[in-house]
């Protein structure tokens, strides 16, 4: 994530195309100005918070304490913790992105931080509880039982995938 | 919203306590939350700007006739094709498609459509992919793509 070249000309390009269709689609232009302008702000009232708790546990948790719980040897127990601290976490998945990096970095197992992004991603209590809401609780329930051994399926697979050449790819900066 | 406020508590808290238990270290927490916040921001940027031009220009109509009552089997391709690129926030989601679901949509497309939505983001990949590597984001999407499918498919066997 050094390069800003990419994402910059990509942001230049994307201005471009917004100023042409407020001259083609005023209407348009000023939805997508609206809708984009309500992330940004959902984006600047929870990111701040966020990071600032990932800094923490960064700064606080002993390596150690990742290493034994979700590390290469922790076998079942890790993946049962990473689902459970998954499941604990709110919030939408790119703010789930920092702590997972963070985990990594503390020597949890690739398997396992897979298998917490995914929990994270799928299946967090708060999003649980408005499933069954809506969608009521024998389609929460049958979703919430297959998602499960699907998530650590994915989360072995993917080390697997990823192991098989240039694993340190996947620790990169 | 309740969740935003949790948070910024969380936050305060936890900051005040660390700077009472050590000054050094949560100046150290403080600098990394800044260093993360600079390498995601020209791609959260790029990310949100996406999202606005898609739901523009995709109508929730759309969504909705493709994936809607009497949608069968193409339903479900279709919903895990637009489950994996919109991005809404689940309470958003959660209520359309069970408004769908009521309205007589097949349990496997609106399984595909809430199981592709959480699990796979093409929109937000270039950002995972910042974090964790190409292939990681690109491997962890597809398997995610697959087994939303399984998940749906197996759905519609248990409760259709």
């Amino acid at each position: 994530m050094k390069k800003h070249s990419v994402p910059l000309g990509l942001l230049v390009l994307m201005a471009a195309v917004h100023f042409a269709l407020f001259i083609v689609r005023p209407d348009k232009a000023r939805e997508v100005m609206s809708t984009a302008g309500n992330y940004f702000l959902e984006m600047i009232a929870i990111l701040p918070p966020i990071l600032v708790l990932v800094g923490l546990f960064d700064a606080w948790v002993p390596r150690r304490v990742i290493e034994a719980a979700m590390g290469k040897g922790s076998g079942v127990k890790g993946a049962l913790f990473a689902i459970l601290a998954g499941t604990a976490g709110m919030g939408p998945l790119y703010a789930g992105f920092p702590l997972a990096k963070s985990l990594l970095g503390k020597g949890a197992s690739l398997t396992n931080m897979t298998i917490f992004i995914c929990a994270w991603a799928s299946i967090k209590i708060p999003m649980i509880l408005f499933e069954i809401k809506f969608l009521g609780g024998a389609f929460a329930g049958v979703r919430l039982a297959l998602t499960l051994p699907c998530i650590i399926a994915i989360g072995v697979l993917l080390n697997r995938i990823l192991n098989r050449r240039t694993p340190h790819e996947t620790k990169c900066a | 919203m309740l969740f935003t406020a949790i948070l910024w508590g969380a936050a305060a808290a936890g900051l005040v306590f660390s700077f009472l238990k050590n000054k050094d270290k949560s100046q150290r927490a403080l600098g990394a939350a800044r260093k993360m916040l600079e390498s995601m921001a020209w791609l959260v940027l790029l990310t949100i700007w996406s999202i606005g031009f898609i739901l523009a220009f995709l109508p929730p109509e759309a969504v909705s006739r493709a994936i809607g009552p009497g949608s069968g089997i193409k339903g479900v391709a279709v919903a895990a094709f637009f489950g994996s690129i919109v991005l809404i926030q689940a309470f958003i989601a959660f209520p359309l498609a069970g408004s769908f679901l009521r309205q007589g949509a097949g349990v496997e497309a609106i399984a595909a459509f809430v199981t592709t939505l959480v699990m796979v983001g093409i929109l937000t990949a270039p950002l995972e992919a910042g974090f964790f590597g190409k292939r990681f984001a690109l491997w962890r999407n597809v398997l995610s793509f697959i087994f939303a499918i399984v998940i749906a498919l197996a759905m519609g066997v248990v409760l259709g």
